[in-house]
């Protein structure tokens, strides 16, 4: 059980292991736009999805771009997500809406798990899926977890991380962990984990 | 009608966030849901929504939205009526 490889968010930047990107620009949504252009997924979708989905989906294309996981079955990929802010930064917008009339678009995106809808929505994924609010990364919580997914039989490969926004600010670790050796290849244990995720 | 199925094009984007494509790109005829633009029932709330604070237009019967938002033309007949009436 090995960490694959990760996708690394922070300050209008995208680290990967074989690339740094700064994509600078005036605003996030302006960043978050000028991403989605470089990547040229082509997906309509993205326009309609709040701060938080478009990250995830984002930082989950530019990994899984590299590293497919189209040769697993889709119920065999799991989706363990975390972050510290849940849904407020929509929740926020979404009550700013119903001092006018309530937005049906913005109230949809009200939930922090949202973000793992859309990124299962786009990758074919339909294995198990657990989204934690915590504090802070908690590289523990997230082994132990993770582990306990890919321990079960049906599960072989976790997209997991962190994927946390609020009013601009944002951050994302993502990282695969698969049974079966390939990138990185690293150890999946709390010490890599936060190794990787504080660098 | 011609300068509102117009208007009603740049506001349908603006207000369902279809940033791929320019008003120019929506047919007076094309249908909305799924064939053609492939709204959902979201976006459908959203254009209640819309109908209401830009064209001060209420969907007085739920059932009539299939007919009502079946095109850019048939939302213009429909507000057209309703304000006619109003």
């Amino acid at each position: 059980m090995t960490i694959t490889s990760y996708c690394i968010i922070r300050n209008q930047q995208v680290l990967t292991p074989n690339e740094t990107l700064s994509l600078t620009q005036p605003s996030f949504d302006d960043f978050l736009t000028a991403l989605y252009d470089r990547l040229q997924p082509n997906y309509p979708r993205f326009y309609k999805m709040d701060n938080q989905s478009k990250l995830g989906f984002l930082a989950a294309e530019i990994l899984l771009k590299e590293y497919s996981i189209q040769s697993y079955k889709p119920e065999t990929v799991s989706v363990v997500l975390s972050n510290a802010n849940a849904s407020l930064d929509t929740d926020i917008r979404f009550e700013a809406s119903t001092q006018t009339v309530a937005s049906p678009s913005l109230f949809v995106y009200t939930l922090a798990n949202i973000v793992m809808g859309e990124i299962c929505i786009r990758h074919s994924i339909k294995g198990e899926n657990a989204f934690f609010v915590a504090p802070e990364f908690n590289a523990r919580l997230m082994t132990s977890y993770s582990h306990q997914v890919l321990n079960q039989n049906k599960t072989e490969v976790c997209l997991a991380g962190w994927v946390d926004v609020l009013g601009g600010q944002h951050n994302v670790f993502l990282y695969l962990v698969e049974n079966r050796e390939r990138g990185l290849a690293l150890p999946h244990t709390a010490t890599e984990l936060e190794k990787l995720y504080r660098q | 009608m011609e300068q509102l199925m117009a208007d009603l094009k740049v506001q349908i984007i603006e207000a369902l966030n279809l940033k791929h494509l320019k008003p120019e790109d929506i047919g007076d005829d094309q249908p909305l849901f799924i064939e053609g633009l492939g709204l959902d029932s979201i976006d459908a709330l959203e254009l209640i929504v819309l109908l209401q604070q830009k064209h001060n237009t209420k969907i007085a019967n739920a059932q009539d939205g299939p007919k009502i938002f079946k095109s850019v033309r048939s939302i213009a007949e429909y507000v057209r009526a309703n304000q006619a009436a109003a």
